[in-house]
């Protein structure tokens, strides 16, 4: 019988300019071995299943635990983290990409600096008035803290804005991840204090009217985040901030 | 007029310092190979340690540092320990007011649990993610001062070495970007290095890709001093992986976990029956060695293979998910069993570096202007670092260093760009070339495997003279091999393999004096044993190693530990610390 392998078909892009391409490579199995480790045989022997010595394939990579968002790649079809795929559950070819939503740099390494600008442009912080000792910080509800916490899991890993239709070439909808992120920071007592310009930012284009409700970015969060649940929630904040900015005039 | 300063690491160690720097109106200029929301912080999972005392246990810093400093062995110099535990319980209210999410008690206070080594609940903890969570508000505060143009990020640039002027103090560092491959020479009045740990000396580690300790290293070859590089810590609970050896976090013992395997058809809970007084909390490098001559010696592996159990299936699932849910997803996702229902199986693997660069008590280096803090330095830890105090360490150090640092900087104004960095970038670019014409038959990657394997076998939980010597011996020959490598990608954009071709050599570089700071000191202390010599000794050895770099090979030296503050005594888990008496021989 032959040994069992896996067949590993990568998509391969040599910079940001040039076309794509495929390249297979075939791996001895082993039960305990990821799409990363895989990827790290490949380097070892930079080898195609047609015998073709290549170079190494270019990845992002760090924690290795799914705590990093690095390796955030699309498998098989479906946006995850590499590093939790397992080979056990793989049968047959499976198929390895970039995430389309986000330049390349090379190979299977995207440029995903816009989600960190979006942070930027959200105010995503609680702006403190200093490091200085200030005492304890305030108290909060045990529940509350429970339900900010699933939030604060965000790894800003892209999965939510390569599933969302409407993240794409004519729209400058920032996604889900961003909008998560106001919400936790409204969640805080102190970052309450300053939910107004972090609502503003989610106000003008590509903010959280693009939402098409598809409700893809829940499905696909590697970490479970109810980030339908933000939406709907800051989606309120975001009418009701309209209405008093209405009177306000 | 501001100072300007680089810091290399975006991690807790080096955003800590760059917030404080940006703080105070100061110039920042950020290096980080990965994005810093990237950094290996995020991998730590059960907490951070601060005596908040809010169980009514009379929990105080001066506790805290006693049970640092008996858990480091006293191999720590005990000032700047103590300042570190004194200021804990404002760090952990500072994160709370940056809006970490810590877990509350019903009353809406921080909550607190135990961790190892220590009889008090003092671990702040946000799930099991807390690292993730005070880089992430880190992240935020540095983000913020960055949008207010105090601090520049150079994402996705590695640091390449420092820049030291003619008197010899540093001056800035050269980068390259690893995209571009473009290589630059940065001036600044103060440099620090933040850059973590170098796990993967070892192969599989805990640690994360980037921990290569590649910057460290090129610090130490430039002259700057590693100290204690022996001391290396094995976590005694992973799950032992391909890629690597996934943590689960001490807080799962926190928590009530326990270690066992059967032993004659029953369960054997063999920590709390070697130590009762701790239990399953005794610290990382006891419950290590138990494992390892459970396994090892006594041949009592789960299935015969190097594994025991961690066990939490007793526990109320409901409360687990609540406290450490990040840990049990990690074992749900990488084994694809419930650990609410069966136990998990464990072994220890190399997760911290209780060594690092040689820093004065304000985070300097031996090099004038260039600071180092978090795990890349040697500090706060002596022979074994106490689970939730290695974030409490960045946080602290960063802070520290950058104090110093705006003091360096006011005396000390760089020229610029001088003839020293010409010199630098062209020494840089010429290793470079090299780099890109190697033919040979080796290939780097799997020159790192072995150099993993070798390492972990021999100079980890146990070791023996004669085999660390012959590691020594085969550090050489890797060299050699290095030097044999053939670059599979001769590309000039984004070329990973490059670049590591680089780090490896930093990494056989950076192996030599742990391995030979292993062998030189005869004596059992923290996480370094010796079979051969099992007890501490502290009239020999009570002294920090001194490893400068020198093409022959590293030199050694010495210095005397400052114990000024605990009188050393003997370290006993086994027996309530009141129980173990200070040790006749104790200065």
């Amino acid at each position: 019988m032959a040994e069992r392998t896996t067949i590993l078909r990568v998509k391969r892009q040599e910079n940001p300019k040039s076309a794509s391409y495929w390249e297979e490579f075939e791996i001895p199995y082993k039960a305990n071995h990821n799409i990363v480790s895989m990827l790290m045989e490949i380097r070892r022997n930079p080898v195609t299943r047609q015998g073709k010595r290549t170079t190494p394939v270019v990845f992002d990579a760090n924690c290795l635990e799914e705590v990093c968002g690095s390796c955030t790649m699309v498998i098989n079809g479906r946006v995850r983290q590499a590093c939790s795929q397992l080979a056990e559950g793989l049968r047959g070819t499976v198929t390895v990409e970039p995430m389309s939503k986000f330049p390349v740099v090379r190979d299977l390494w995207v440029d995903r600096s816009k989600m960190f600008d979006y942070l930027k442009k959200a105010h995503s912080w609680i702006p403190i008035d200093g490091t200085y000792d200030l005492g304890p910080g305030p108290r909060m509800n045990p529940e509350a803290q429970q339900l900010a916490y699933l939030f604060s899991r965000c790894m800003t890993c892209g999965c939510c804005l390569e599933a969302c239709p409407q993240v794409n070439d004519h729209s400058k909808f920032m996604g889900a991840a961003i909008i998560g992120q106001v919400y936790l920071m409204g969640r805080h007592p102190t970052g309450a204090m300053h939910q107004e310009e972090r609502l503003q930012a989610l106000m003008g284009e590509g903010g959280i009217a693009d939402c098409g409700n598809a409700q893809n970015c829940v499905e696909v969060c590697p970490k479970g985040i109810p980030l339908t649940t933000s939406i709907g929630d800051v989606g309120g904040q975001v009418s009701r901030k309209w209405l008093r900015d209405l009177f306000a005039r | 007029m501001p100072g300007h300063h680089i810091i290399v690491g975006g991690g807790l160690a080096g955003l800590t310092a760059a917030m404080k720097l940006a703080e105070e109106g100061e110039q920042v200029d950020l290096f980080s190979i990965v994005p810093v929301k990237r950094s290996h912080s995020v991998c730590a999972q059960g907490g951070i340690n601060g005596a908040v005392n809010t169980k009514g246990e009379g929990d105080s810093p001066m506790i805290h540092f006693d049970d640092t400093i008996y858990g480091g062995d006293f191999l720590a110099h005990q000032p700047p320990v103590l300042g570190m535990c004194e200021a804990a319980p404002s760090i952990i209210y500072l994160f709370d007011r940056m809006g970490v999410m810590f877990n509350r008690t019903p009353e809406g206070l921080l909550d607190f649990r135990r961790f190892g080594g220590t009889k008090h609940h003092r671990t702040a903890f946000a799930g099991a993610t807390t690292g993730q969570q005070l880089l992430y508000a880190l992240d935020e505060q540095v983000r913020r001062h960055e949008a207010a143009g105090l601090v520049r990020k150079f994402e996705g640039w590695e640091m390449l070495g420092m820049v030291q002027d003619e008197a010899g103090d540093c001056r800035g560092v050269v980068a390259i970007d690893t995209r571009s491959l473009e290589m630059r020479a940065f001036p600044a009045d103060t440099v620090m290095i933040a850059t973590g740990g170098p796990g993967l000396i070892f192969g599989r580690s805990t640690q994360s890709l980037v921990n290569t300790g590649s910057a460290v290293s090129s610090c130490y070859q430039q002259g700057t001093t590693y100290a204690n590089g022996e001391f290396i810590q094995v976590h005694p609970t992973a799950v032992p992986g391909e890629d690597k050896n996934r943590l689960i976090s001490e807080s799962i013992r926190g928590e009530g976990g326990r270690v066992w395997t059967y032993r004659e058809g029953k369960p054997w809970y063999f920590l709390e029956e070697m130590y009762p007084a701790y239990g399953n909390l005794v610290p990382r490098d006891i419950a290590t060695r138990a494992i390892h001559k459970v396994v090892f010696e006594m041949k009592l592996g789960v299935d015969g293979q190097p594994l025991v159990f961690l066990d939490v299936s007793h526990l109320d699932p409901v409360l687990l998910r609540q406290r450490v849910e990040g840990v049990l997803e990690i074992y749900e996702k990488f084994v694809g069993q419930d650990p609410t229902k069966v136990p998990m199986k464990i072994f220890p693997a190399m997760h911290y570096s209780m060594g690092g660069l040689w820093v004065d008590y304000s985070q300097q280096t031996n090099i004038p202007g260039l600071f180092a803090a978090g795990e890349c330095e040697f500090q706060y830890h002596g022979a074994n670092r106490l689970g939730a105090n290695s974030l409490l360490s960045c946080v602290y150090g960063g802070d520290v260093g950058a104090k110093a640092m705006i003091a360096f900087a006011k005396a000390h104004k760089s020229d610029g760009l001088t003839r020293a960095h010409d010199l630098e970038l062209t020494r840089h670019r010429e290793e470079f070339d090299k780099i890109f014409k190697m033919d040979g038959k080796e290939n780097a990657f799997a020159i790192w495997r072995e150099l993993g394997e070798l390492m972990t076998e021999n100079v980890t939980v146990v070791r023996h003279n004669d085999k660390l010597k012959a590691t020594d011996d085969k550090l050489l020959e890797y060299k050699d091999r290095w030097g044999k490598i053939g670059l599979n990608d001769k590309g000039r954009w984004a070329n990973q393999e490059v670049l590591f071709v680089r780090h490896l050599w930093n990494m056989l570089e950076l192996a030599r004096p742990i391995t030979l700071g292993a062998l030189n000191r005869n004596e059992s202390r923290g996480a370094h044993y010796k079979p051969e010599f099992p007890e501490r000794d502290d009239e020999n050895f009570m002294k920090t190693t001194l490893a400068t770099w020198s093409s022959d090979g590293p030199r050694f030296g010495w210095e005397p530990v400052d114990v000024g503050l605990i009188k050393p005594r003997a370290r006993r888990y086994d027996v309530e610390k009141s129980a173990a008496k200070p040790t006749e021989k104790a200065a």
